[in-house]
């Protein structure tokens, strides 16, 4: 089965980011960028199901030449080849109709996203893209037997394949729905999904000889004018300074009259 | 709109100085490889051990300190399947055969965990690398596949309880069987790291009571006992055993290298230890300084965070720098070995031995590297233990526990005192022997100092002229000194180990701010704006500091070799390599305090 995964370029979500002073966008310089980490869940999956059903992976990312870089991570991690759509920011669906572009050139049994970027959250894409193609879509997989179990220590995929059909673990509030999808599908994927690999050292060469192909947005005909626009970012509110109450009477009295939440 | 490192370039050959020749010319002259020159592959590299460090060792810090059983191997066999044990196999032995800075890239991230780093380098560092370099090709056939995924383990048994720095002293005895067939062991060893998780040995014993030599010793072989695993310090997950020979009967092939060599074997090892162990030691400490800066910004006295007393800004700005003078040496000195290592030829029917000679050309770098990583790594923890107050006390914070890992860096490797004996006495080997030419670059300073025209450098244009002109005073003054004392003492030197130390010193501040200087000058086109200002405040603060102690060991030596007479004529000399207008570092270190507080830590870090 041949399996499209996308990876998005996103800055390194440990360091922290800054807002710029016009509240326009992020400081990216000096920045550290990393794959967005559910598309590392979704690019171990998508290993996963090809190790167990065969076939091929083949990573995608849209974004800046710099994002050769995160495909290659993919690479090393075991995928076979890579795509660079050339583009600068897009916006959820911009990126959706750009994808069905290129599902429609691969035509891959399966695509495998994750359920947000961790830099916009947006959680959109995936959706759009099945909406877009007339596929049927699965999001939020998660792993019925959970990360602590053996099935996930076997590296065995979350997400079941067999006849045409995927069956998917979806984490829902304070459970799990399991649905099945026929295939053609597209299928997000959820942090508990899987432990993603590392890469490792001889995959890190190994992905070195492996191809990536560049496509400019432009060649691909869509309309990728964006019809979401960030307004402004803003900083959370620095937390206040707490108070320290001398005994549980004037804790009672202060949670009723000046927090008045009892 | 994106910021990537610009792309790595790596050290060309024709700028490769041989080693020590940082006391020959300016700081202005050539090109260094520094940490911004990573490529990819290096960062990706390193990118992979911060992951697997932070996902698989860390968690587990409790589990190692409490010495779970079995935990260690298991966790060196996962670094194994990531290929960190392949670094330095070469590829015809199912290595990966990659440079040495990857090598050095990989210790740094392991650092984060101290007790795992030690194991993890005994193995695929001093356990594995007799074998790499000195092996047969059976031998290495038969044990490098199982070291690269550490089906086997390895360990170096060098210490004996009777001999320590003296390694040559040791007492273990091998002699051959009567047959023929076989070699016997008989004697003891000390501080064995990973004595009880090894399968193999590398054992050092005197053939005959005489001929130095090294063996593989399987841990299982008859007689072998192996101690207690001693009450430690530090590293406590770390496993570190005596180990007694009693007739211990291994066959004939198990000798490594000829007989009679075993000293090339332990002190190239040693060696390229020193190499690894100098940027581990930098990675532990930008791992502390990170806790450090990250408790100053949470905890709260007089109603400000710590981070906001400028007494522990100057702290936090000090811990920096050590970092950063670590750190640039360090990946200076592997950018050195990984361009001398090139010009080996690939056909060469002595590559092995070339490549050994290729890495012993830097043997006085990697001593400076150990010693001062080493020290810079005591300081930061010191510190951070100091910014915790009370709480850096207590078993519940992380500095804790690395201020008592740290202490052991300065003892194994070779001690501190024997790394920095050997630089000036290597030096000076080197120039007796014509192979550098320090006498004759010290005569021609000393000639400077006797003329009307100053000898001090005019000052430059760009924005480290300063930073540059302070760099080839300390060069000056460093060659000048050692090549005074080397004069006045000639073979005596050796016996004054005080003016040794203090040589040692010298030469340390010279590579440090001959290198810091360099490389913040390459960062100024090479790095991002706000990036190459932090470069020039970290190379301005080091440049004075360095400079000012520089000078007055300068004297300080001159004074004890010329007690009398000549004491007036030489410090007239020195004093004209005296400058007087230095910067004032408060300023720059308080912004310097403000960048870490904002990074949460050491404020260059790699970006990919
Ligand atoms: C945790 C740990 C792990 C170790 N792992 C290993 C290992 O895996 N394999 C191995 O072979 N060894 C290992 N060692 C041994 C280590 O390398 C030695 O402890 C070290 O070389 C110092 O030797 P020593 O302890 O006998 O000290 P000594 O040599 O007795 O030195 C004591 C002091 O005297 C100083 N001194 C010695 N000689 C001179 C001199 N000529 N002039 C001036 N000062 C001098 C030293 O610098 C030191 O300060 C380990 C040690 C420890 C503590």
């Amino acid at each position: 089965m041949k399996i499209l995964v996308t990876v998005k370029r996103v800055t390194d979500y440990e360091r922290k980011v800054k807002i710029k002073p016009d509240g326009s966008g992020f400081e990216t310089e000096g920045m550290n960028f990393v794959p967005n980490p559910f598309d590392e869940i979704a690019v171990e999956e998508a290993l996963r199901l090809t190790k167990e059903h065969g076939g091929d992976v083949v990573v995608v990312s849209i974004g800046p030449n710099d994002a050769t870089q995160q495909i290659r991570q993919a690479l090393a991690m075991g995928a076979q080849r890579g795509i660079l759509v050339q583009a600068g920011e897009l916006d959820s669906d911009a990126v959706a109709r750009v994808l069905q572009k290129l599902v429609e050139k691969e035509n891959p049994d399966l695509v495998l996203m994750g359920k947000q970027a961790t830099d916009d959250d947006a959680n959109q894409a995936g959706q759009l893209l099945a909406g877009y193609l007339g596929w049927p879509q699965a999001t939020f997989a998660s792993k019925t037997e959970g990360l602590e179990s053996a099935e996930e220590k076997a590296q065995k995929p979350g997400v079941k394949v067999a006849d045409g059909w995927a069956s998917v673990a979806r984490e829902a509030d304070g459970g799990i729905e399991t649905i099945k999808v026929q295939l053609p599908a597209v299928i997000t994927t959820d942090l508990r999904l899987n432990h993603p690999r590392f890469a490792s050292l001889p995959g890190i060469m190994k992905a070195k000889k492996k191809p990536i192909e560049e496509i400019p947005v432009a060649s691909l005909g869509v309309d990728i004018t964006p019809k979401v626009r960030v307004l402004k970012y803003e900083e959370p509110p620095a937390r206040l300074a707490g108070v320290k109450v001398a005994d549980v009477d004037e804790l009672v009295n202060k949670l009723k009259n000046e927090a008045k939440v009892i | 709109m994106d910021t990537k490192p610009k792309p790595s370039t790596a050290l060309p050959v024709e700028d490769l100085l041989p080693g020590g020749g940082f006391l020959l010319e300016s700081a202005a002259s050539k090109e260094i490889f520094t940490a911004e020159r990573l490529n990819e592959d290096q960062r990706a590299f390193y990118r992979t051990a911060v992951d697997f460090v932070e996902k698989e060792i860390v968690p587990r810090h409790e589990a190692i300190e409490h010495k779970e059983a079995g935990l260690i191997p298991e966790l060196l066999r996962k670094a194994g399947e990531l290929g960190m044990h392949m670094i330095d196999i070469p590829e015809a032995f199912g290595g990966l055969g990659l440079d040495k800075t990857t090598s050095c890239l990989v210790s740094e991230a392991v650092a984060r965990q101290g007790s795992f780093s030690v194991s993890l380098g005994a193995h695929n560092g001093i356990g594995m690398l007799p074998l790499v370099f000195f092996g047969s090709d059976a031998q290495k056939n038969h044990w490098l596949p199982q070291f690269a995924d550490a089906s086997k383990i390895g360990a170096y048994a060098l210490t004996e309880p009777g001999s320590g720095s003296d390694a040559l002293a040791a007492k273990t005895v091998a002699k051959l069987s009567d047959d023929g067939q076989h070699w016997i062991l008989n004697g003891s060893k000390m501080w064995i790291t990973n004595a009880k998780i090894a399968d193999v040995f590398t054992v050092f014993a005197k053939i005959d009571g005489k001929k130095f030599s090294a063996f593989l010793v399987p841990a299982d072989a008859e007689g072998l006992d192996i101690g207690r695993d001693e009450p430690k310090m530090g590293i406590l997950g770390s496993n570190t055993c005596a180990m007694s020979f009693d007739n211990v009967k291994i066959p004939k092939d198990n000798l490594l290298g000829e007989e009679g060599k075993g000293h090339k074997i332990a002190f190239n090892i040693l060696n390229m230890g020193r190499l690894r162990l100098g940027v581990a030691v930098m990675g532990g400490a930008k791992y502390v300084l990170g806790m450090a800066a990250r408790y100053a910004k949470e905890r709260k006295q007089f109603g400000s965070a710590l981070s906001d007393f400028k007494a522990i800004q100057q702290k936090l700005a000090d811990m920096a720098v050590r970092v950063y003078m670590v750190e640039s040496t360090s990946y200076r000195t592997t950018g050195n070995v990984d361009a001398a290592m090139s010009k080996v030829d690939k056909n060469d029917p002595d590559r092995g031995q070339r490549i050994v000679e290729a890495i012993e050309e830097y043997n006085i770098e990697a001593s400076i590297m150990k010693v001062s990583g080493s020290e810079a790594l005591d300081f930061v923890a010191d510190e951070a233990v100091q910014i915790h107050g009370g709480y850096g006390y207590s078993r519940e914070y992380g500095v804790e526990c690395a201020y008592r890992d740290s202490r052991i860096n300065r003892i194994f490797e070779g001690t501190n005192e024997i790394n920095r004996m050997l630089i000036p006495g290597t030096l000076l080997k080197r120039a007796m022997k014509g192979q550098l030419n320090i006498l004759p670059v010290a005569q021609g300073i000393q000639d400077s100092l006797h003329r009307a025209a100053s000898p001090v450098p005019a000052l430059g244009d760009g924005p480290m002229a300063q930073e540059i002109q302070l760099a080839e005073l300390v060069r000056r003054a460093t060659t000048y000194t050692l090549a005074t004392a080397a004069m006045k003492l000639m073979t005596e030197l050796e016996k004054e180990q005080e003016q040794l130390m203090m040589l040692a010193d010298m030469v340390i501040d010279a590579y440090t701010i001959d290198t810091v200087v360099r490389r913040a000058v390459q960062a100024q086109a090479e790095e991002t704006e706000k990036r190459a200002e932090l470069h020039r405040l970290i190379a301005s603060i080091a440049a004075n500091t360095i400079y000012e102690n520089a000078m007055a060991r300068a004297r300080r030596i001159v004074v004890e070799l010329f007690p009398d007479e000549d004491q007036y004529t030489r410090f007239m000399e020195l004093k004209r390599l005296h400058l007087d207008v230095t910067q004032p570092l408060v300023p720059m270190k308080r912004r310097l305090a403000e960048a870490v507080v904002e990074a949460d830590g050491y404020p260059l870090p790699y970006v990919s």
